[in-house]
């Protein structure tokens, strides 16, 4: 594995290797993370990550505590469901999530006193199994956006060679802002969760990549990194140019290590594990506190939010709440969505719950989600000068069209990870994310991977 | 919900890059106006009235082809300008106006439109309308005059390609070039780079031109790729020829339609490669069928000729210079990663 070459790290980083310039838009960016105050109601689906969905085990009338578990899964890639509030079940049926989906959830009505759940204690973790274990105890899912369950990704096969761990907190999404306050203002969990898993999955090195358009992040990051001079100097600090999409999981791999995860593969199979900075620190509280996942920190931005700040909010709080706390609408929203602008989510009304993985609602006017009339492609390969994966998007839209699933097959379709690059940079305005997955399913249709 | 708010629901991404297709026609409008400016200078105001009547007939067969065709109104795209005002630079200055009504007729009707509009002809619609009026008015085409005498009656002259095709390469290649330069028949150097010269209204000034290129490569409307592997391979074919004359070999390049060929026709979006290694063989392609044509064919000029037979051999050329996707895995070479996908 000992392929380091810089060429591939300019070419990663490099104009013309895929992605796009996007206007960064962090407006919340020096504001302090508010807290919001406790919500009367939470919905909390059994569906927050990627995985098997967790079955209720509390029902109709039940009292809950804050950290009490609700909802749990047997399946290994799936993460418990914690109760956010303290109060009284009201309800246990399915909702509409922000991605149109349904799911089953619980519903609690907050007594007000968010009263601990009794026996939550920090777990024992002198281990991988140990630490793993805790993880998934702890309900934790990325919280980049995601929302793969953290210890999948830790428990590590032991068949391959993981030396390198990667401390994603690039946040190239434009907008967004949580893991960059995250860096302000928890740093010292930050730290501490950066070394715990150093010393527990016994990394060789640890790069903490972040990009070159957060200066006050690098200082107090290059602390941390500098922190480690007595333990052997294996963390180290990298900036990366900031180019979306710099913070995606193979941009990142390639960035730092110069190491190309293979088509369908994971970072694993390159000998590395990227976590999110925000899932890092948790750890590392969960680990002091036995706290599990009940809240996290969301950016509420946009042209129509009245006062854009980030908000700490319970997981469950309805989308419209956490809105009203930044002081509503300045103008009728033209788009609401849920996550970044490049990948998040439009959703079709404010009524949904905040899930686990969930960074960013952003509500947009007509201008700034910028609609371009769609035209012709005029073949100009814009689409495919942005793509971080090197494919053709428009020579896949019209596969895609003819059903020709062989062929998507062999332009590479599946390592597409919808970023967005391609239809960003569209001048004919083509919706070229929404042909990729439709691409995805003509294959899927035919039995082909 | 409080109260029923509509909102609008869409896959991702929920933002946009300002590039438009109107935007990129009009970069390379901007690109082509140094040229245009130069085409009025030297061959005077008939000049301006080709591309005049060129850029008027095309926007109105876009219009009039696709209101016939039942559709959408494309003129707004500016691709239609892009054409006339390219095609008006591939004629000479006295071509009859109705030659040019007919140029566009092709260009736009018969090559752009009846394959489905911008972006879905296979064929450079101004180069191919070129070609189309070459073959059939021939002596229109061809009749030259010299710089400043345009008028009806003005006297047709040899372009510097046709006195080049004259060159015996075996013998002193320098010293016949510097006979034709001082009987006059072939301009010096400068007038050559500033477009005092005879020839098509839009290739004689080779600074405008370049301008222009430069302008779209900085606005990346362009990439380098195409013109740089076309005028390298014509060069680098010429010097090997000429016994590495220079002199010969900057004539070549400065001499007929190559400059305008390679930055503005064969780096037409729709019928040139969309990916980096496609475009670098494209113009290798160009560059060689260009020299070709011009030393051992029978005309003096093969630039348009030369871009057409590319533009067909596109989707070959992209197929065979496919890109390998991120990740790409060796069919052979790898470990049997791909059971985990």
């Amino acid at each position: 594995m000992a392929n380091l070459r810089p060429d591939a790290i300019l070419k990663a980083i490099g104009k013309g290797k895929g992605g796009v310039s996007v206007a960064h838009n962090k407006i919340t960016a020096e504001k302090e993370t508010v807290r919001m105050p406790v919500p009367e109601i939470v919905t909390l689906p059994m569906l927050q990550h990627i995985g098997a969905p967790c079955t209720p085990t509390v029902k109709k009338g039940d009292k809950v505590c804050v950290g009490q578990i609700i909802g749990d899964s047997d399946k290994y890639v799936s993460a418990p469901i914690h109760a956010s509030v303290s109060g009284k079940v009201t309800a246990v049926q399915d909702v509409k999530l922000a991605n149109g989906k349904m799911a089953p959830a619980v519903t609690i009505e907050s007594d007000g006193e968010m009263t601990l759940f009794e026996g939550l204690e920090p777990p024992k973790v002198t281990n991988k199994s140990e630490l793993v274990a805790a993880v998934r105890a702890s309900g934790l899912v990325g919280l980049g956006g995601a929302g793969f369950p953290t210890h999948v990704k830790l428990n590590t096969p032991e068949d391959k060679n993981i030396d390198t761990l990667i401390i994603n907190a690039a946040e190239c999404e434009p907008y967004i802002t949580v893991d960059y306050r995250e860096c302000l203002e928890n740093s010292w969990n930050i730290m501490n969760g950066v070394y715990l898993l150093q010393e527990l999955l016994g990394f060789e090195k640890v790069i903490i990549a972040v990009e070159d358009n957060k200066p006050e992040a690098i200082k107090i990051l290059k602390n941390i990194a500098d922190s480690d001079l007595d333990h052997g100097n294996k963390v180290r600090l990298m900036t990366l140019k900031s180019r979306y999409p710099q913070g995606a999981e193979k941009m990142m791999v390639l960035s730092a290590t110069g190491r190309k995860v293979p088509a369908g593969g994971l970072p694993s199979d390159v000998g590395c594990v990227v976590m999110n900075v925000a899932s890092t620190a948790f750890i590392s509280r969960y680990v002091r506190t036995g706290k599990p996942l009940t809240s996290r920190s969301v950016t509420v931005s946009g042209n129509c939010i009245k006062n854009p700040m980030n908000v700490r909010v319970p997981v469950g709080t309805e989308l419209q709440k956490i809105i009203d706390f930044c002081g509503g609408f300045v103008s009728e929203p033209y788009k609401i969505l849920s996550g970044g602008p490049m990948m998040g989510t439009a959703v079709t009304g404010t009524d949904v719950p905040l899930l686990k993985s969930n960074n960013a609602i952003l509500a947009f006017s007509k201008d700034e989600a910028r609609v371009k009339p769609e035209r012709d492609c005029i073949r100009c390969g814009r689409c495919h000068n942005a793509c971080p994966m090197s494919l053709i998007p428009t020579q896949i839209e019209k596969y895609a069209a003819l059903g020709d699933a062989e062929m998507l097959k062999k332009l590479g379709t599946s390592v597409c990870m919808e970023c967005g690059s391609c239809a960003y940079s569209c001048p004919a305005g083509k919706p070229l994310v929404q042909h990729m997955r439709l691409a995805k399913d003509v294959m899927r249709k035919a039995g082909i991977k | 919900m409080s109260d029923k708010r509509i909102l609008t629901v869409s896959a991702s991404p929920h933002t946009k890059s300002s590039s438009t297709v109107t935007g990129i026609m009009l970069d390379v409008i901007i690109a082509l106006v140094p040229a245009a400016f130069a085409g009025i200078a030297v061959f005077g105001f008939r000049a301006a009235l080709v591309m005049a009547v060129c850029v008027v007939s095309c926007v109105a067969f876009e219009y009039a082809s696709r209101t016939l065709l039942h559709r959408s109104n494309t003129i707004g795209d500016l691709s239609a300008v892009v054409t006339g005002l390219l095609l008006a630079f591939n004629l000479p200055v006295n071509i009859p106006i109705w030659m040019c009504i007919i140029g566009s007729l092709v260009a736009i009707v018969v090559v752009k439109q009846m394959f489905g509009g911008i972006g879905h002809n296979f064929a450079n619609p101004a180069i191919t309308a070129r070609i189309v009026l070459l073959v059939s008015f021939a002596s229109a085409m061809t009749g030259f005059t010299a710089p400043g005498r345009a008028s009806v009656d003005a006297v047709t002259t040899a372009t510097p390609l046709s006195y080049l095709s004259s060159v015996d390469l075996s013998g002193d290649i320098t010293a016949q070039l510097e006979a034709f330069i001082s009987d006059g028949d072939l301009p010096g150097v400068f007038n050559m780079c500033f477009g005092v010269r005879a020839g098509c209204i839009g290739e004689v000034c080779s600074v405008a031109l370049i301008l222009g290129a430069v302008y779209l490569m900085l606005r990346g409307v362009i990439s380098f790729h195409i013109p740089v592997a076309y005028i390298l391979t014509t060069a680098v074919f010429m010097l090997i020829v000429s016994d590495f004359n220079i002199l010969f070999t900057v004539y070549e390049i400065l001499g007929g339609g190559l400059l305008l060929g390679a930055f503005f026709m064969a780096t037409d979006y729709s019928t040139s490669p969309i990916n980096k290694a496609g475009k670098i063989v494209f113009g290798i392609g160009c560059g060689i069928l260009t020299a070709v044509i011009r030393l051992y064919g029978s005309l003096p000029e093969g630039v348009s000729y030369s871009i057409l037979l590319m533009n067909i051999a596109t989707p070959l050329i992209e197929k065979a210079t496919a890109p390998k996707y991120f990740g790409f895995i060796k069919p052979k070479k790898e470990k049997k990663e791909e059971g985990a996908a």
